[in-house]
């Protein structure tokens, strides 16, 4: 059995911060298109908002 | 022995797969234990008030959309969940990944999902005003961001503590009070038609319930075991000339 070894994470410099809150909003903003948008950010009309309705109710999001 | 550092993106990727793995799991029970419930609350939405051709059928609905919605949610936890690891790893004084790893995804699940479950419990189609949406949807998301306040602040009062038993006692504290405050700030919804099946209602928060905790804990494990993997990997042997 291996041993268990810890892995060293990067030093937090800013620039990793700003990298990390970059990358932060653009998965803030697939889960909004997930859980809330109807059309304005899919540009799909309310399609991808009817498609995913489902996963919406089953992933507690308040839904209509 | 030096270890190579992984970098941010190696750190990223393995969470997008982890949240990946999670969402198509969590996808599947939700096929299997939530899609009855919420045909059964359509069936009742229907009878009540039949809404004619959908611009989606209900055979894409439970099928890939349920996949799609919940595979790219869990991508997006993932990478989430992965930044937090990637920025607070040196912060969490634990000498082992897998427990950094599971603390914040545990912590993930507590403030995002349990949270503002016990508040906002879901509901299923048939069940709600669509008059509130905004007002709840809002609610939520407030829910959402006071459930990661009151896990921090669990955090920084054990921290205030040396004695195990002092740490858990404050943390447990901190964590009631913000709860507590929050909930009784937070306004109410009384939304649920009188006539609405109750058993039913149970059984779709459950399965909704299992949805998110499959989701969650399964990318914890998942995360753990893909970062326990590269420092396996990254454990260079001594070679001897």
């Amino acid at each position: 059995m291996p041993k268990a070894q810890a892995l060293t994470t990067p030093a937090v410099s800013t620039k990793l911060l700003a990298t990390a809150a970059g990358f932060t909003g653009i998965m803030l903003l697939l889960a909004y298109l997930v859980a809330f948008d109807q059309g304005a950010l899919s540009q799909s009309g309310m399609y991808l908002h009817e498609l995913m309705h489902d996963g919406r109710h089953l992933l507690g999001v308040p839904c209509h | 022995m030096p270890l190579t550092t992984p970098g941010y993106p190696q750190l990223l990727l393995r969470g997008l797969l982890a949240g990946l793995i999670a969402g198509l799991l969590a996808a599947t029970f939700a096929y299997l234990a939530g899609e009855p419930h919420i045909d059964a609350a359509i069936a009742i939405e229907e009878a009540g008030a039949p809404e004619g051709d959908a611009l989606v059928s209900r055979d894409v609905q439970s099928g890939p959309g349920l996949f799609l919605a919940t595979g790219l949610y869990g991508i997006a936890l993932g990478g989430i969940l992965a930044t937090a690891y990637t920025v607070l790893r040196r912060r969490l004084h634990t000498g082992s990944d897998t427990t950094a790893a599971l603390g914040l995804a545990a912590a993930a699940l507590t403030g995002i999902v349990l949270v503002p479950y016990l508040k906002y419990p879901p509901n299923p189609p048939a069940v709600g005003d669509p008059a509130t949406i905004d007002q709840r949807t809002a609610a939520y998301l407030a829910a959402v961001a006071l459930g990661l306040v009151a896990v921090w602040a669990a955090a920084l009062a054990a921290r205030t503590q040396t004695h195990p038993w002092a740490r858990a006692t404050a943390a447990a504290a901190a964590f009631g009070v913000v709860v507590t405050i929050a909930y009784t700030l937070l306004p109410t919804f009384d939304e649920v038609p009188a006539d609405f099946p109750a058993t039913l209602l149970w059984d779709f928060r459950i399965s909704s319930l299992g949805t998110q905790t499959i989701l969650w804990t399964t990318l914890g494990l998942g995360y753990a075991g893909l970062l326990a993997r590269l420092a396996h990997r990254t454990e260079t042997p001594v070679t001897l000339p």
